[in-house]
């Protein structure tokens, strides 16, 4: 899946197109629009609604939680500002010593992980999880790290992709890894496209931040 | 073909099969930098001299009031900076430079003069880790000379990787507190699996008011030096620092005589909670079982533990329950925070480094703060230094965002 | 006179905590805040602890004295009562 400019793509079709005028409005019309009911939402930050969101959409899109148990499903995530928005929230709230409040439920968000804690804890995946932060989005080393993951057993399923927020810029892609020979047990697959050394660069085109 | 740009969800892997000849993986030269040293040596000496580099920081710029932290000597960390940069970049100035920075490449100019892997080679990856590398570049009152994108993680990392003439942009891990033992984890998964045959894993993080005051709204700081595992263990103690450890394919670089190998590792989520640990540590447990099962080793089979360890209550208490499930409830088992305290990014590999330290010597260190039992599961913390031979050991590290490691270190 | 500080902290807790879909007036000011009622977790209690300190300078150590003190709206505001400085 993908979300960016106000739009929302899944498997090459546009589900949503929002005219919301800032970040945060956008975010409650996706939440809105897929009908979801999970009050925890509006307590994260923006990076970790983005993930959330987007994890929410894909999963629409694929039947992975239902093949696979929470245990073997990792998440492997990369974006390149990390958790930029919160860190200068959080950096804000102790600049003046006369008016100091450090927030628990700010500084919580001060690092990039939680965005798959997130995701982790929704939908109880519970396997290998990462995070990488690089200026764009490297498939090759989600190709590489997934295929060692997947040849050691660690994981049968990988969640990844990228996730980027800061300010008014975010863009998200997200999707499903799985092993050729272990997805020919299952009927009724969605669309599928092979990952391999020939195409990573065509297939995931990083994008600049 | 239908991209990502196409939003297409589904990904097939079709990667090649490789051998059946497992590649080993050896650990090498280690540094360590925190309050008590510059180096791992020292830092051995330091603690068999049962010192504590945890002290009370009077408050002024890093926190409004008191509280116990480790703080790395500046005065010696830029007497050492300024001595290297004259060496090897005469041209350079030392305002160029953050505290991470220096700290970073201190350590890994360390492990590069002890091994003889070769950092510019293509088949060399510098991967770092760190909770907040530059984050002091948020502060009003930062160094003008030095520009602030290097606030971002990547920007660092590359500014550490062509500081070194790398040949790979290093990769960055954030990943809260797990970040160092992952990033060993990780660089021994990317040797196994031929992308690489060398890695430099460094990992370190300074302690600012953005960290201190954060922790502090958590009311997890204790107001004395961390107990771990102990019964009066009411709150970590924050430290700073950088570790760099050296991991190769090719065990005659590596710098040291003795044949060690990540010989298996695990990182999985409790999917529980942001913030808090699962407390049946049913998670960390399938991390430490994974990361034996993988090393082919049985839990009697560890004879040392290099714990988590840092003082607080619940996450204490998960770990030695997720040991005790194991069938570790036997094994010495220390941590290293109660001498240098939490050092966040840096802790997965300083911890690992000592403890390597400790298989090398065969020699293991009493857990400082520890006097009496706390935990509702008895493990077997380590009281005293002892003698003892070790040829496997187990590392466990978990953090916030409920992410557990695990790592098991073999002697062949 | 409780009555004002209880609504006065039923907003308080909509906004710092970031409690959604739920009006001052819907909040039970008897029911228990954490576990059931609101379902309030641990991050919540130690922001509670914040909005103590920066709306009625009063300090507290979530860990000893947390539980009892936020075990509802009504709890919170007689402790505020006692407690607040002048």
């Amino acid at each position: 899946m993908k979300l960016q400019d106000h739009r929302v793509l899944l498997n090459g079709i546009v589900e949503h197109a929002s005219e919301a005028d800032s970040v945060d409005a956008l975010f409650r019309s996706v939440y809105r629009y897929y009908h979801i009911d999970y009050p925890k939402f509006f307590k994260m930050d923006n990076l970790c609604k983005l993930a959330f969101l987007s994890a929410e959409i894909l999963l629409q899109g694929t039947d992975a939680l239902q093949k696979y148990p929470g245990e073997q499903i990792g998440i492997i995530l990369e974006n390149a500002s990390s958790s930029l928005e919160f860190d200068r929230k959080h950096q804000e709230s102790i600049r003046d010593r006369n008016q100091y409040f450090p927030s628990p439920s700010v500084f919580v968000y001060t690092i990039p992980n939680i965005m798959v804690a997130e995701i982790a804890i929704r939908h109880k995946m519970k396997g290998e999880n990462t995070v990488f932060i690089s200026e764009r989005f490297d498939p090759e080393l989600i190709y590489h790290y997934v295929s060692e993951l997947f040849r050691n057993q660690r994981v049968s399923c990988c969640l990844s992709g990228w996730v980027e927020c800061y300010g008014d810029h975010y863009q998200s892609f997200l999707f499903i890894i799985e092993q050729e020979d272990k997805i020919k047990e299952f009927k009724g697959l969605q669309e599928y496209v092979i990952l391999n050394t020939l195409n990573v660069e065509k297939l995931l085109e990083g994008k600049p931040r | 073909m239908k991209g990502i740009e196409d939003g297409v969800s589904d990904i097939i892997l079709d990667f090649p099969i490789l051998s059946q000849h497992m590649v080993d993986v050896f650990v090498g030269a280690s540094n360590t930098i925190t309050s008590l040293g510059f180096s791992t040596a020292r830092h051995v000496e330091q603690i068999k001299a049962n010192q504590i580099g945890i002290s009370i920081y009077p408050g002024g710029n890093l926190c409004p009031t008191a509280v116990p932290l480790s703080l790395v000597d500046n005065r010696q960390l830029l007497d050492l900076f300024q001595k290297y940069l004259s060496k090897t970049k005469p041209d350079l100035q030392l305002d160029l430079f953050t505290r991470s920075e220096m700290l970073h490449i201190l350590s890994i100019a360390d492990v590069l003069k002890r091994s003889a892997v070769d950092i510019t080679d293509s088949r060399t990856l510098i991967i770092l880790s760190t909770l907040k590398g530059n984050m002091d570049l948020l502060e009003k009152d930062r160094l003008p000379a030095i520009e602030l994108d290097r606030v971002y993680l990547w920007k660092w990392g590359e500014f550490l990787g062509s500081f070194f003439n790398s040949s790979n942009k290093p990769l960055v891990v954030s990943n809260a507190c797990i970040s160092g033992l992952l990033a060993i984890l990780i660089g021994s998964r990317l040797i196994k699996a031929g992308r690489y045959d060398h890695v430099i894993a460094a990992g370190g993080d300074i302690l600012t008011e953005f960290a201190v005051s954060g922790f502090q709204s958590f009311q997890s700081l204790s107001p004395k030096p961390c107990k771990p595992f102990d019964a009066a263990r009411d709150g970590l103690s924050l430290g700073e620092g950088c570790g760099t450890i050296v991991l190769s394919r090719n065990h005659s670089l590596c710098g040291i005589p003795e044949k060690i190998v990540v010989a298996g590792g695990s990182c999985t989520n409790d999917a529980h909670h942001i913030s808090g640990p699962l407390r049946t540590g049913e998670s960390f447990y399938v991390a430490i079982c994974t990361a034996l099962r993988e090393a082919s080793l049985d839990p009697l089979d560890i004879d040392y533990i290099s714990a988590h360890g840092t003082g607080t209550d619940y996450y204490d208490e998960t770990e030695a329950k997720a040991l005790s499930w194991v069938g570790l409830e036997r094994v010495p088992v220390n941590s290293f925070k109660g001498y240098f305290g939490h050092t966040l990014g840096a802790a997965g590999i300083i911890e690992s480094a000592l403890a390597i330290a400790s298989m090398r010597n065969n020699e293991l260190f009493r857990s400082a703060g520890f006097e009496n039992p706390g935990t509702s599961q008895h493990i077997h913390i380590l009281t005293d230094h002892a003698v003892k031979e070790v040829n496997h050991c187990l590392k466990t590290a978990s953090g916030f965002g409920g992410c557990n490691a695990a790592v098991v270190f073999k002697k062949i | 006179m409780i009555e004002d500080l209880i609504l006065k902290l039923k907003k308080e807790i909509i906004e710092e905590l970031n409690v959604e879909n739920i009006t001052p007036e819907e909040i039970d000011s008897e029911a228990p805040l954490f576990g059931e009622g609101l379902g309030l977790d641990s991050i919540d209690a130690l922001e509670l602890v914040v909005l103590l300190d920066k709306n009625y300078g009063i300090k507290i150590q979530a860990s000893k004295e947390g539980r009892k003190i936020f075990r509802s709206v009504r709890t919170i505001a007689e402790y505020i009562l006692e407690h607040q400085k002048k």
